[in-house]
């Protein structure tokens, strides 16, 4: 079957998509957006978080029919997204923004390694940021989901506390970090967040 | 395999009554699962996600008619206060991901004995409606899980909303497990003061075939509560009355050893929640009196 959906902003078609495959693997195989991580595909671990219509939910889990006509935020548009939101005064559905990120780009993206130590013409969103600064990131296989996970809840709740925090990501797991890196991240970005706010 | 996406409530009973072998899919959170891993090949698959109507709930005079697809996080959000019991429980699933798509009517259709709903449905009083092309029905929850993992639904019944009780006293929901998040019940217990009748319901998962009630613990003290004046006094419960209500609601438990626990654990846990979660309510009972009493 055939299915419709908005990716990042841009209206994509998936083609000759099987009726039981999960929203994740039309990202990665079909559009070629492997940032949606796939580790488990129960649920369990959070890597394959996306947003659908703006909630954060497990890829692995959504139908791809079920996609058809709605709106999908992959690690790839987080940036523009995160762009968007802060011109558009918080919102960044889609629905009120045109720009998004063309499936090209979407695919060109990477953290560009030689700039991630300052971000300098790395187009990340401030929560990429902050787990580079942070030191948030070791294999990174969790990364995509904890991102996509942690800029919702930012932009819902702009200064979480820890609790907040470790709700919000408890459902993704971490191999690697320990998660208090992951933890201090998250409290970096909402820090600058809030100065940003204040026009500090 | 077929992909069915009816777009309103009538082309769902359509498509159902037409292939009653379709598999329903909401939330996706444990259809997907199987899919993803091959335990299920279903011939359709029948997409309840256009259905708007799915998605929303209505608060009436005594009970609220909640949408089969309501996610458990609208539930934790919106209907704290009239649904405390399963707002505490569904904040005890899994994850927010996985919050922000599965719901109640999942969670009867799969009708696992571990599902979180079924304990705080138990406890609250409902009804689930079933509908098809032959019409509509109302199946009391008590009445609603037959076997492990099976329901009363018929092969052509789609679930289109649970009418749960509004509170009318203390709700509470406990739950064992290894984490905060991301557990499936050890086993659970939900349980709810309903003092517009002075009775106590409680609800039992993971803990037997079916999600269950405790009957006997719930008899035995509405009568120690009634013999004692208790819901006019709204004295402290006597300790032993406390025990006898934590020992006949393990004694109702029939589990099983499991990965997740042993059969005595289960039983020995269940009686600790019990014991707790009356408690609990209880003191929210009595704290509520004084403040409508003036006493603070
Ligand atoms: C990682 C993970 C953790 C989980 N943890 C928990 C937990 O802690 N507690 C818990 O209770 N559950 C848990 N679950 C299971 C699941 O999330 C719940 O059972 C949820 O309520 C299912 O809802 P859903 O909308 O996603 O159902 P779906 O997967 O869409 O459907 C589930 C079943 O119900 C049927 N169905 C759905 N809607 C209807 C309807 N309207 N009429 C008739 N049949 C219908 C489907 O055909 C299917 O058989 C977990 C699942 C995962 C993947
Ligand atoms: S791959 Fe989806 S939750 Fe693990
Ligand atoms: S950094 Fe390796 S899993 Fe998180």
């Amino acid at each position: 079957m055939r299915v419709n959906f908005t990716v990042n902003g841009r209206p994509q078609e998936a083609d000759d998509v099987w009726e039981g495959e999960s929203l994740l693997y039309v990202l990665r195989e079909r559009l070629g957006l492997p940032g949606s991580k796939n580790a488990c595909e129960q649920g369990e671990c959070g890597s394959c978080t996306v947003r659908l219509d703006g909630v954060p939910v497990c890829s692995c889990l959504v139908a791809a029919g079920q996609a058809e006509g709605r709106e999908v935020v992959t690690v790839e548009g987080l940036a523009d997204f995160a762009k968007q939101r802060a011109e558009h005064g918080g919102c960044a559905t889609g629905a009120c923004g045109t720009e998004g990120t063309s499936l090209q780009d979407a695919r060109r993206w990477s953290a560009r390694p030689q700039d991630s130590q300052t971000g300098e013409g790395g187009e990340l969103a401030p929560v990429q940021q902050a787990f580079i600064d942070a030191g948030a990131v070791q294999c990174g296989f969790c990364t995509p989901g904890l991102l996509v996970a942690a800029d919702e809840m930012l932009e819902r709740n702009p200064s979480p506390t820890d609790a907040d925090i470790r709700e919000a990501l408890s459902g993704n797991l971490c191999r690697c970090t320990g998660y208090e890196k992951i933890l201090d991240a998250v409290r970096l970005a909402a820090a600058r967040q809030a100065e940003l706010a204040e026009g500090v | 395999m077929d992909f069915l996406r009816p777009a309103s409530w009538e082309e769902a009973l359509a498509a159902k009554a037409e292939h009653p072998t379709a598999v329903p899919i909401a939330g996706g959170t444990d259809v997907m699962v199987e899919i993803n891993f091959d335990h299920r090949r279903p011939e359709y698959l029948l997409d309840l996600n256009r259905i708007g109507e799915l998605s929303q709930w209505e608060v009436g005079e005594d009970t609220v008619r909640l949408g089969a697809s309501v996610p458990y996080s609208q539930i934790m959000e919106h209907l704290r206060a009239e649904l405390p019991g399963l707002a505490l429980a569904s904040h005890t699933v899994a994850s927010p991901q996985i919050r922000n798509r599965g719901g109640v009517g999942g969670n009867l259709g799969t009708a696992s004995p571990a599902g979180d709903a079924h304990p705080a449905l138990l406890a609250a009083g409902a009804e689930v409606e079933a509908e098809s092309v032959r019409g509509s029905r109302r199946i009391p929850i008590d009445d609603f899980y037959t076997g492990v993992k099976r329901n009363a639904l018929a092969p052509d019944e789609l679930i289109r909303a649970v009418h749960i009780k509004k509170a009318d006293g203390p709700q509470q929901y406990s739950k064992v497990g290894t984490r905060n998040a991301m557990v499936i019940a050890v086993c659970a217990f939900g349980i709810a003061l309903h003092p517009e009748t002075r009775t106590v319901r409680t609800g039992i998962g993971s803990a037997a075939p079916t999600p269950i009630r405790a009957t006997a613990a719930e008899e035995f003290l509405a009568a120690a509560l009634d013999e004692g004046g208790f819901w006019d006094s709204r004295k402290i419960i006597t300790p032993s009355v406390a025990k006898q209500f934590a020992d006949l609601a393990a004694g109702a438990a029939n589990p099983i050893d499991d990965v997740r626990g042993t059969a005595s654990y289960r039983r020995h846990a269940v009686g600790i929640m019990a014991r707790r979660t009356l408690g609990w309510t209880w003191e929210s009972y009595r704290g509520a009196g004084r403040g409508t009493e003036g006493v603070a």
